[in-house]
């Protein structure tokens, strides 16, 4: 469904990504680990281009990805933040509404239908009226991913959706991409959540540098990794 | 002190001048700033470079510069062209100078609040299938005009002092008043201490209330 094929990707003289070849098929889950500055947030920003690929291709349904189909290829492809980036002017209603309305042409009537939907299954029917500042970090990411599911997208984008929550946040925000995974939604996740990705994955890359350092099942790229970087990223970050 | 009195009072029916062409100003000023500032984010380097000198060009010669090219330059050029002009009213080319000067302030205040804008709304946006121009009215734009309204006022105040230049070209506002009355009873300190006590009338009010509203602001943003 996404291939991505020998991206570059460079910011001036630093070379950021050097060479990435992926696909991720229907309903499959794919995390990206890996070390700060290894490029994963970079990657994944390059397949809705809010990052411009330097040099490679990026197909989606075997559809090149450009400038002139990208607003085409984002409404398929949904995307969550780090800092959530809900619109603090709009309720949370309106934040779930406004791109369907707007961009898709949907009825009001229908689009608040589906977004009222789309809270109950993140858990948060109640908060509608509300605007974002009055919600917790836990609960705008959950807006954050009603907003982007409001769109029916074929692909979930995740870049490290839960690094800027509380811990004690960090759990509901996973157990609603839990679920989404369970229904066969197709996610790229960047994360440092190594519990998650252990369970929801399909299959995980370790990237560091600018590239894909190893790759497979969770069970072989963490539990049982064999390249000396993988080995040593993952007992820093499971040793804690 | 009836003379003050007498020159505040002459100072006065100016008011109705000076306001009307402040705020006439200024609305002309926000709509054509906002477009300006449009312009100098722009993508495209002809349009950033043509916002770029008119803005350079109106914030780099003194208004009452533009006032005379625009009430007495413009029509005799037109006449050594044979074309037959004159301005109805001065109030006309006065309400354009002010409305183009002011644009090219209030442009770098729009352009100042959407860089203000955080840049992940932009990215949220686009991540949702939005055109820029769309995320820009939609999203980007509302934020802004809230991040910048107090700036908006103040140009608002600088505008209603700003406009006393206008008596140069013979708009009748309240700076001519006072000059008129001066002319006439050679009462020079009060004539001109009543001008100065209108504008404060109108200026002081104006800076206490937008002072309230972006206090109330910070509020809102810290709850």
């Amino acid at each position: 469904m996404i291939e991505i094929k020998d991206l570059h990707k460079s910011f001036g003289s630093h070379k950021v990504l050097k060479g990435i070849n992926e696909t991720v098929d229907e309903s499959e889950v794919l995390c990206i680990i890996g070390p700060s500055g290894s490029g994963k947030s970079t990657m994944l920003r390059c397949i809705n281009h809010l990052e411009e690929p330097t040099s490679g291709e990026i197909y989606i349904d075997g559809e090149l990805i450009t400038d002139k189909n990208i607003n085409e290829v984002r409404k398929r492809m949904g995307m969550v933040f780090q800092s959530f980036n809900l619109f603090p002017h709009k309720t949370v209603l309106e934040n779930i509404t406004i791109a369907p309305m707007n961009v898709k042409g949907v009825s009001q009537e229908e689009a608040e239908k589906k977004a009222m939907e789309l809270l109950a299954r993140v858990g948060l029917e109640d908060k509608a009226s509300e605007y974002p500042k009055s919600l917790s970090g836990g609960q705008q990411q959950r807006v954050a991913i009603a907003r982007a599911l409001a769109m029916d997208p074929e692909v979930m984008l995740f870049d490290e959706p839960t690094s800027a929550l509380d811990p004690e946040m960090v759990g509901e925000v996973l157990s609603v991409m839990k679920d989404l995974a369970k229904e066969g939604l197709a996610m790229i996740v960047v994360t440092h959540e190594m519990g998650f990705a252990k369970e929801v994955a399909d299959k995980v890359i370790f990237m560091d540098d600018g590239v894909i350092v190893e790759e497979g099942t969770p069970e072989q790229v963490i539990d049982d990794p064999q390249q000396p970087r993988t080995k040593d990223f993952l007992s820093k970050v499971l040793s804690v | 002190m009836a003379m003050y009195w007498k020159g505040f009072l002459i100072a006065c029916q100016g008011i109705p001048a000076t306001v009307a062409v402040s705020l006439i100003a200024v609305i002309i000023g926000a709509i054509i700033g906002l477009f300006l500032a449009l312009l100098r984010l722009a993508n495209n380097t002809v349009l950033r470079t043509i916002a770029k000198i008119y803005i350079d060009v109106v914030r780099g010669t003194p208004m009452v510069v533009q006032a005379f090219i625009f009430a007495y330059g413009i029509p005799q050029l037109l006449q050594a062209n044979n074309v037959e002009f004159r301005w109805d009213n001065l109030v006309i080319p006065a309400v354009i100078v002010c409305g183009l000067n002011s644009a090219a302030y209030m442009a770098e205040i729009v352009r100042s609040g959407i860089q203000a804008v955080d840049k992940g709304q932009m990215e949220a946006a686009r991540s949702l299938g939005m055109s820029k121009s769309m995320a820009m009215r939609l999203i980007i734009i509302p934020q802004a005009v809230k991040v910048i309204l107090p700036a908006v006022g103040n140009e608002f105040v600088t505008l209603i002092k700003e406009t006393s230049v206008l008596s140069f070209v013979g708009v009748v506002e309240v700076m001519r008043r006072g000059a008129l009355w001066n002319a006439a009873t050679f009462e020079t300190f009060p004539a001109y201490i009543g001008v100065a006590l209108v504008y404060m009338l109108l200026t002081i009010p104006l800076s206490k209330i937008i002072g309230h509203v972006e206090g109330k602001m910070r509020h809102e943003e810290a709850a």
